[in-house]
């Protein structure tokens, strides 16, 4: 393995033309990568297969590789006798939510902390900054007990309002306006624009990589967060997906067809995403390490 | 939090002392408009619950009756608690078995991976995609992959004539299959975070290694691994972090068993603050966590430092 293991910069340019790359000599690093690739690949594989089987395939031994035939009655189930429809709706009021408010409010917040200069921005900042190493353990009691006493619990609520803004949201956003040369928008000023005008007609236009990024962040987090919806929602009738599908583990622990199809449900969006927008899920995981 | 107000007048009000100031509050006043709703949000919803459960860590509580203070009993009863202490070694068992496999893998995969090869954008893909993966849909997919009965694990084993495994159900492997189906999700992470500091290495650095006839390994080991230092201690910092606190996969898969080989100490806090709701207790033990995680920060950050890795 050791006669490549590094890139060459020649070998980087010239892979770069696609016919060419049909010239270059057999690697051995596929003999690695193919491998991994496909373990890495069998369990979103076995996912949609699973979803797919019938019942009895899994009561034979041993169990087929291939399911015997493909069966809707997973999905059927699913959707004719769960409410997971709502719990799907709900996800997407969350994440929508949770996208709308993390972009506006952390972009106004993260340019102020970036540009302006006001009473109370360093003290500010600094407390945002001291935020990100609290974890969530520390936070959940007071916050369900806080939640309870305003009435929010077994609502929807509970698990929007931790999700409007987040201090990772105002550091991302920040540290991308300090990279922006100040230049245009001291240009703006000077032909009596306003903040707010800069702000939103020169300085925003220009933040699309980093919002994109914040948006891929705040989706990922709210549309798979569970332990704070598992404590703070018990009415079936507000569940996020997430906590659905958990629920259906004590429920329909047997019904394997309709978890594998509820799983489908909750994971084939973000994996369309995710291959739609590969460039920026990988420009998100560079900035955080959010997977918890 | 609040807009500060402006210090009292001191000394005279010459006009353009006053207009100075007049401008000082107004720009105090937009800086608010522009930060004010996110830092109110963020740090009433952190600080405050924070120093909350600090207070609640000193009562016994159960949410309903009159709290009663106790002083440091519940961080006592913590150093003495038999089940925490269980608890806190299977955490440090996953931890040990997630966090070298995580950075290595990363760092094997991101090497793997920074070059143009045929199917590279395929493989990228196929590592990266199982990031989005939730933990309640890696939990059931663990259950499957990993059943005993019909599993594809025990499928393979039993067609190639090897011995079926209790995989879940077997306390001595549980954890070890959290393990896996960790590193399955959050490979990905570890891996561009090499991948990117490995782009970042100037060519020219190892082509000079090379020209001075270094072997590609040498120069591999030589010039490429320091400059990947300081990624490989921020990965490690964060994952052990992420290991510290490991909740979800055990949830969705074992709820802490079989036999509590598999409950970890946020596992046991969670069970204790919202099953028993000893809230008082329960703050304790998260109060605890919190620091011995930060120790564990500060001290891998100073050990870098002595061994001249700037890691942040």
């Amino acid at each position: 393995m050791s006669s490549s293991a590094l890139p060459s910069a020649s070998a980087r340019t010239t892979g770069r033309s696609g016919p060419r790359r049909r010239g270059l000599p057999f690697s051995p690093w596929h003999l690695l990568l193919a491998p991994v690739a496909v373990l890495f690949a069998i369990p979103f594989v076995q996912m949609f297969l699973a979803a797919l089987t019938p019942a009895e395939d899994l009561n034979r031994i041993p169990t087929p590789f291939i399911p015997s035939r493909l069966t809707f009655d997973g999905f059927a189930q699913l959707f004719g006798t769960s409410p997971v429809l709502l719990w799907l709706g709900n996800t997407v009021i969350v994440s929508v939510t949770a996208i709308v408010s993390h972009l506006v409010l952390c972009s106004l917040a993260g340019y102020g902390f970036a540009r302006l200069r006001f009473r109370g921005r360093t003290l500010g900042f600094f407390g945002i900054v001291a935020t990100i190493m609290i974890p969530i353990q520390v936070l959940m009691i007071p916050t369900y007990v806080l939640f309870s006493r305003i009435g929010l619990i077994d609502s929807l609520g509970a698990a929007i309002v931790p999700w409007l803004a987040s201090a990772f949201g105002i550091f991302l956003m920040r540290q991308f306006f300090l990279s922006l040369p100040p230049e245009l928008e001291e240009a703006g000023l000077i032909d009596g624009a306003t903040r707010r005008q800069v702000f939103f007609r020169i300085v925003l236009p220009l933040a699309k990589p980093a919002l994109a990024t914040l948006a891929i962040f705040t989706l990922l987090g709210s549309w798979n967060d569970l332990v704070w919806p598992l404590i703070a929602i018990n009415n079936d009738q507000a569940f996020t997906l997430q906590l659905g599908i958990t629920s259906f583990q004590g429920t329909r622990r047997t019904q394997w067809s309709l978890l594998m199809a509820a799983n489908v449900v909750a994971t084939l969006p973000l994996i369309v995403f995710f291959l739609v927008a590969q460039k920026q899920f990988v420009q998100t995981m560079t900035f955080s390490g959010l997977k918890g | 939090m609040s807009a500060a107000p402006l210090s009292p007048a001191a000394g005279v009000g010459v006009d353009r002392r006053r207009s100075r100031r007049r401008r000082g509050l107004r720009l105090t006043l937009e800086g608010w408009a522009f930060v004010g709703p996110a830092t109110v949000l963020v740090l009433g919803l952190s600080i405050f619950p924070a120093i909350w459960s600090f207070f609640l860590s000193l009562q016994r509580w159960d949410g309903f009756s009159e709290p009663e203070g106790v002083g440091l009993h519940n961080y006592a009863y913590a150093l003495t608690d038999a089940d925490l202490a269980a608890a806190v070694t299977h955490t440090v068992l996953y931890t040990a078995l997630f966090v070298p496999s995580s950075v290595l893998l990363g760092l094997l995969l991101a090497v793997a991976l920074n070059r143009r090869i045929r199917f590279i954008g395929l493989y990228r893909t196929a590592i990266f995609v199982p990031f989005v993966a939730s933990a309640a849909a890696t939990g059931i997919l663990t259950t499957y992959l990993f059943s005993p009965q019909f599993g594809l694990l025990n499928n393979v084993l039993r067609r190639v004539g090897l011995p079926q495994q209790g995989w879940l159900e077997d306390p001595r492997q549980a954890m070890v299959v959290i393990a896996i189906m960790s590193l399955w999700g959050s490979a990905a992470f570890t891996t561009v975070i090499f991948l990117a500091a490995l782009q970042d290495i100037p060519g020219e650095l190892v082509e000079a290694a090379r020209i001075d006839g270094a072997t590609s390994r040498q120069a591999f080991w030589h010039v490429t691994v320091p400059q990947l230092a300081p990624v490989a201690v921020f990965a490690t910092i964060w994952q052990v972090i992420q290991a510290l606190q490991l909740f979800d996969l055990v949830y969705t898969t074992t709820r802490g068993g079989p036999l509590n080989a598999t409950q970890t100490v946020v596992y046991y806090l969670w069970n204790a603050a919202f099953r028993q709701t000893e809230f008082g207790y329960g703050s304790a033990v998260a109060w605890t966590l919190f620091i011995v995680t930060m120790l564990i920060t500060i001290g891998v950050v100073l050990y870098a430092r002595r061994a001249r890795i700037e890691a942040f």
